[in-house]
């Protein structure tokens, strides 16, 4: 028996394209978020939301994975905003190959913003590099304020952590302050906001503080060329 | 449930590495998995039974080096090892801990028949 040494990373194929498509995104200069979240904690309410307060102002598109249906791209396209969507069939997550696949088929030349709205699950996407600047992940406070610690890779590997549904902190019985410390506790250099895509609470400072990492992506990439 | 496309993706490193010491037969594939990673271990055995079907791996062995979470502390270099429940905010300073290990997803080696097993 021969012992052939091999030193290579698992996920390395999906790191090779993920790094293509992060090119690509970069020489465009348009801001990528891959959006993560358990099901139903919002995060197509929570882009509808950013949309509205966006479109007009900046170029924007969004893909949408799910296991099956287009209802998600359905809502982003009634705001007037492009979609894709992805239907991954069985798969759980998207990874960078579906993307460089999507980019194939929907354009996204000169864009500002480009949303991919990953499947709603807090395990899988976590471990696939899409290509994207920032992650974000939403946790609703309805799924209890143990979720960061329970799930702690995805949150460990955001950008910004959005508390969603702040309306039903009460009902839930959820004390906001410690899901905010759990979410500190697994990723200390998280930017945090609370909102709510109901009522609105809290969007504002979401919305402004992605506007400032669009403007110094167009800075950047005006400076480059 | 990722874990079969990881499989899947431990096995094609694994073939190509194979083809390249011209063998037929994979009979060992060793990996290291991270405790600090979204791999459950037995979620990957059981992959790993489904994804070698009609592959170099078919009969291969899947060893796992689990790989324990260690945190450091930049600033005052205290250690937290073994971790009990992740919280990356140093109990000494206050400051943000650093991930020393427990990320790993890789595969170390893999083990061949040999020229001579093959004649």
């Amino acid at each position: 028996m021969d012992r052939v040494s091999v030193q290579t990373n698992v996920l390395k194929a999906n790191q090779e394209i993920a790094t293509e498509n992060r090119r690509f995104f970069e020489g465009e200069g348009t801001v990528v978020i891959n959006l993560m979240s358990a099901p139903g904690a919002g995060k197509t309410s929570l882009l509808e939301a950013t949309i509205r307060e966006l479109r007009g102002r900046y170029r924007l598109a969004v893909i949408e994975g799910d296991l099956q249906t287009d209802l998600d791209s359905r809502r982003i396209q009634a705001l007037g905003t492009r979609s894709h969507q992805i239907t991954t069939g069985t798969v759980c997550h998207l990874d960078a190959r579906m993307v460089a696949r999507a980019l194939a088929e929907f354009p996204v030349q000169g864009l500002d913003l480009l949303v991919i709205e990953n499947v709603g699950n807090l395990i899988c996407p976590a471990s696939y590099d899409l290509g994207e600047s920032l992650r974000v992940v939403i946790c609703s406070v309805a799924e209890g304020a143990e979720k960061p610690k329970k799930y702690p890779v995805m949150f460990h590997k955001a950008d910004v952590v959005l508390l969603n549904k702040t309306d039903l902190a009460a009902a839930s019985g959820v004390d906001l302050r410690d899901l905010e410390t759990n979410v500190k506790e697994v990723n200390p250099k998280a930017t945090v906001f609370a909102v709510s895509c109901k009522t609105g609470i809290g969007l504002d400072s979401w919305v402004a503080w992605l506007r400032d990492a669009i403007a110094s992506r167009i800075i950047a990439a005006t400076a480059r060329t | 449930m990722h874990e079969l496309s990881i499989a899947q993706s431990i096995i094609e490193i694994a073939e190509a590495k194979a083809r390249e010491e011209n063998s037929r037969c994979i009979q060992t594939i060793r990996i290291r998995l991270g405790e600090f990673t979204t791999v459950v271990r037995e979620a990957l055995e059981f992959a790993f039974e489904v994804a070698r079907r009609e592959t170099l791996a078919e009969t291969a062995r899947l060893e796992i080096e689990d790989v324990p979470m260690v945190l450091r502390c930049v600033a005052c270099g205290s250690v937290t090892d073994p971790v009990r429940e992740v919280c990356l905010i140093c109990p000494q300073c206050g400051l943000p801990l650093e991930v020393v290990s427990g990320e790993e997803l890789q595969v170390e080696y893999i083990e061949v028949e040999s020229e001579a097993e093959r004649v």
